[in-house]
């Protein structure tokens, strides 16, 4: 039957094959095009591309901001000791809060803690998730049968609760609660990359450096890490997001950073108290969340749709 | 004798990110009721989005141009509200995949009655009845229980049975079956051959038989088309075309299909891939997998022509210019 | 169909003992015990307090006693309500937060899918891309920001207004009080059950068997809701297992901006005071609705795919 001139099939109502053909093709002869072809949909998508510049430009205000700001954001101004408009010779641009801090600087604080807990707790989520998959993908039996079926319990349980637990157990510790919140993020990645890597077990390629005697840790590294890349990419810029909520969520509910230093969710607890006087303690914070929160959703949608044509 | 559905200078299009692929182009046939007519082609020839596009079921991109006309209405420039009292009624057709064609949360009899009950207005008990009626006349053993059973407890073989005997429901005038038994194991296919070759003798529809294997033509078609990159290379009588196909396409169709009587060393293939939608080649779209390509095919095209034996055929090739 | 469920309910059981178990040694884990304070406590009335609440006999003693109580549906004493017990707590508070959480289930439901199957039915207009927009909004941006915007408006921008609402209690679970905290939980369960909706809509649409239906004349209503709709409900109900869980967590944040005396209140607090027994408490109750929730799911799919059902 291969001999045959005619396949069959595709033939449907949704003639969709004319246009990913071409694009396939590129693929198949050169490996970088994919990554090139991916940037230059990224690059059109206009969206992502402010996300981008935008979430950049928060990141170095907010890391390299406090140097010019004239208050730290642990400083009180003994000179107003409530919350002030704000004021351009006391050096208090956003004003302050209801202790006389200066808002503006507390305001970068907590975006720095946003931006690390960020980073951090999603790199966290992504070394046990990406080894869990990886594995589980890759030995499939029965440690691919236990290990989704532990994913499968963790699914089923309020994590929350967990991480709430760890923060009164152990304190409200700074680096504790990254990895208490990369611990509960990583359950998701694991399962992406499980699915990719089975996938990707029986292409050639992969039999190919089994044939040649490559041992299967090598194996995992050399060749079925580096394909999975792209769906990681696309994961990871949308777990950024949602780690950030859950450290702002924390810090709302007064269980995640410690006074003096703050992150967005407690100054936006904070404002809750004031926003009757001043509206703007409670507003300003949220935007900045906001924004943020906007801009990585943007972006990881935007990398979606440039690492994975097969989705549109 | 005239014909129940007539198509016309029909051409179909597809707008994708990379601009519009024309998918049919230029095609007129025609079929009359008690006929049964193949048209056979390669995957991505056409052939399926011909009749896509006389039932109203183009993908969203698609766009249809020319007249298709079924006793003199046109099925092209009728809205939904007009189709739909066509479609299921007057105009059936029958899939390629039996596996996922079938609701798969309703059960068999209702998939089946609701066709009555809504072209018809029969009340729900006739429409069981008559269900079961249908059931039986296309064979399928235990009809009664299978009424209340849902599609993922039959085999292939018996939903595509189902499948035929919803298009049956209403006795329509035009039966289109898709690559009917392209799904199915071969033991399964001689059986769905076989009644449709029932429902031909009995019924008295136009048929139109949409495949890829030129075998199932043979045994069902009278007359048979031959699309190649969305155009009509060849067209004539079943006897004629088998015996003396006159396009080289056809021709080297019927050198790879198996044949049981003529003993082969080896089965013939068609060099080459068939061509890309978007990037037609000029002149013949076939020239490039052509074994008696001259000059003028790769810049003209040739129409469909009468040949003196009855035939129609597009191409330039008439044996004495080869080589 | 019962092999089916029997199985998933032996699934669920371990679940929740593992839950109850990991709950119970991680608070034992913890580093100094309920009651120390700033100020220490003569080392007698420590020995008093320890052996009143049983924390003086073997852990695996405290544990066993506890899995016992526990059947009984004793969660034990509140370690800082000192004339409550954790049962009692959740009894007065478990109310309150199962019907907000139902309302908020509720009205996400009613909204989010026909505004889901609108823009799928309506596909890349501008009626689409406004509801999806609107979506995005409502997912991103978090219900701790909205809740005190949204007490910010109505309780304040508009006190003197007729849409005042009032931002703060529960007041017997008077209509006005619940407005706020219920459209604040709903939100973004709104937003996300509408993008599951147009999705799977869109996909379903798709299909081969609705092309079929299509192709027997029906009325394109009639495919939709007979043919479509109901493989399309699938991810929703999906959704749900996870849906409750952020209920439970919405319900923290909530309970805690408008002040209503609810269990996820409850647990903030307990969290804050280093509540042992009654951050058990409200963790085991929370996994148990997680779980009961789950497996709902799991009969509602029978229901929604015929093929599950003969599993």
């Amino acid at each position: 039957m291969s001999d045959a001139p005619m396949s069959d099939g595709g033939s449907g109502a949704n003639l969709r094959v004319p246009h990913s053909h071409a694009l396939d093709k590129a693929a198949d002869v050169e490996g970088r095009s994919l990554w090139q072809d991916a940037f230059r949909r990224l690059q059109a998508n206009r969206a992502a591309m402010i996300s981008a510049v935008v979430l950049i430009v928060m990141a170095l205000v907010c890391f390299i901001g406090p140097v010019l700001v004239p208050w730290s954001y642990e400083e009180i101004d003994w000179n107003i000791l409530e919350a002030a408009p704000p004021n351009i010779e006391a050096g208090h641009y956003f004003g302050t809060d209801s202790l006389g801090r200066d808002l503006l600087a507390r305001i970068l604080q907590g975006g720095q803690v946003s931006f690390l807990v960020g980073i951090l707790a999603t790199s966290v989520a992504l070394v046990i998730g990406v080894t869990v998959g990886a594995t589980a993908g890759f030995m499939g039996g029965s440690v691919d049968q236990i290990l989704m079926r532990f994913v499968d319990v963790m699914y089923a349980v309020p994590l929350m609760f967990f991480i709430i637990i760890l923060m009164v157990v152990f304190g409200r510790n700074f680096y504790l609660m990254f990895l208490a919140i990369g611990f509960v993020e990583w359950l998701t990645m694991s399962r992406i990359v499980r699915g990719q890597t089975l996938t990707l077990k029986n292409k050639e390629f992969i039999e190919a450096a089994r044939a040649s005697g490559g041992s299967t840790a090598g194996i995992i590294a050399r060749h079925i890490i580096p394909n999975v890349l792209g769906v990681v990419i696309v994961y990871v810029t949308l777990t950024i997001p949602q780690v950030i909520l859950l450290e702002s969520f924390l810090s709302f509910l007064g269980l995640g950073v410690q006074p003096p230093m703050t992150s967005w969710g407690a100054l936006i607890a904070e404002g809750a108290q004031e926003m009757e006087i001043t509206p703007r303690t409670l507003i300003l914070p949220a935007v900045c969340l906001s924004t943020t929160l906007f801009c990585f959703n943007f972006l990881g949608d935007g990398l979606r749709d440039a690492l994975d044509p097969k989705d549109r | 004798m005239t014909s129940v559905l007539a198509i016309d200078n029909l051409s179909v299009s597809f707008a994708t990110p990379d601009g519009d692929v024309e998918a049919v182009t230029d095609v007129s046939l025609s079929v009359e009721a008690g006929e049964c007519l193949g048209l056979v082609g390669e995957s991505g020839s056409g052939k399926s989005q011909t009749f896509m596009a006389a039932m109203g079921l183009l993908a969203e991109n698609g766009t249809a141009n020319g007249h298709i006309s079924l006793d003199g209405l046109d099925l092209l420039s009728a809205d939904e509200k007009k189709l739909n009292t066509v479609r299921g009624e007057r105009i059936a057709m029958i899939f390629q995949d039996p596996m996922t064609s079938l609701t798969p949360h309703m059960k068999i009899g209702r998939q089946l009655s609701e066709v009555l009950i809504e072209h018809q207005g029969v009340d729900k008990e006739t429409g069981r009845r008559r269900a079961l009626e249908m059931l039986d006349r296309v064979h399928i053993p235990e009809a009664e229980r299978r009424l209340d059973m849902y599609p993922h407890e039959l085999s292939g073989g018996l939903r595509q049975r189902v499948m035929i005997a919803i298009a049956l429901m209403c006795e329509p005038e035009v039966i289109i079956a898709d690559e009917p038994t392209t799904a199915l194991d071969v033991t399964v296919q001689a059986q769905i051959l076989d009644l449709l070759m029932e429902v031909k003798a009995n019924l008295g529809a136009a048929i139109v038989l949409i495949t890829h294997d030129l075998g199932v033509v043979a045994g069902l078609a009278d007359r048979v088309a031959v699309m190649y990159a969305g155009r009509i290379v060849e067209q004539g009588s079943v006897a004629d075309t088998f015996a003396s196909p006159v396009h080289p396409y056809t021709q080297g169709l019927l050198d790879c299909t198996p044949s049981l009587d003529v003993e082969t060393e080896a089965l013939e293939t068609i060099s080459g891939q068939p061509p890309n939608l978007q990037s037609l080649p000029t002149g013949c779209s076939f020239h490039p997998r052509c074994p008696h390509v001259f000059d003028r095919c790769q810049t003209e095209r040739p129409l469909l022509e009468r040949t003196p034996s009855g035939q129609s055929k597009a191409c330039f090739y008439n044996g004495a210019e080869a080589g | 169909m019962w092999a089916y469920f029997s199985r998933r309910l032996f699934i669920a059981i371990p679940t929740l003992w593992v839950v109850i178990t990991a709950a119970f040694f991680l608070m034992r884990l913890a580093p100094g015990g309920p009651f120390d304070q700033e100020a220490p406590l003569p080392p007698e009335i420590m020995a008093n307090l320890k052996a009143a609440y049983g924390l003086d006999q073997p852990l695996w003693w405290q544990y066993v006693n506890y899995l016992g109580n526990l059947l009984q549906g004793d969660f034990g004493p509140s370690f800082k309500y000192k004339d409550f017990s954790v049962t009692e707590l959740i009894g007065q508070g478990f109310p309150i937060s199962i019907q907000n959480g139902a309302a908020a289930l509720f009205l996400a439901l009613l909204v989010g899918i026909p505004l889901g199957a609108m823009a799928a039915l309506k596909q890349n207009s501008g009626a689409d891309h406004a509801a999806m927009t609107v979506a995005m909004t409502g997912i991103v941006i978090p219900n701790f920001v909205v809740g005190p915007l949204l007490a910010l408006i109505f309780g304040i921008w508009l006190r003197e207004t007729i849409f005042a609402l009032p931002v703060a209690g529960w007041n017997n679970g008077a209509l006005p009080n619940r407005i706020l905290p219920v459209i604040c939980l709903a939100l973004p369960f709104i937003a996300y059950i509408a993008r599951i909706t147009r999705a799977s809509l869109i996909e379903t649409l798709r299909t081969n068997y609705v092309r079929t239906a299509r192709a027997k004349g029906l009325p394109f209503r009639i495919v939709v809701l007979r043919h479509a709709f109901k493989s399309a409900m699938i991810p929703v109900v999906t959704y749900l297992g996870p849906a409750t869980v952020f209920l439970l967590t919405g319900s923290m944040v909530i309970e805690t901006i408008f002040g209503l005396p609810g269990i996820g209140r409850y647990f903030v607090q307990g969290a804050l005071n280093r509540d042992y027994t009654l951050v058990m408490g409200v963790t085991i109750l929370a996994a148990s609705l997680v779980i009961l929730l789950n497996l709902f799911v799991d009969l509602a799919y029978a229901w929604l795919d015929p093929k599950v059902r003969y599993e």
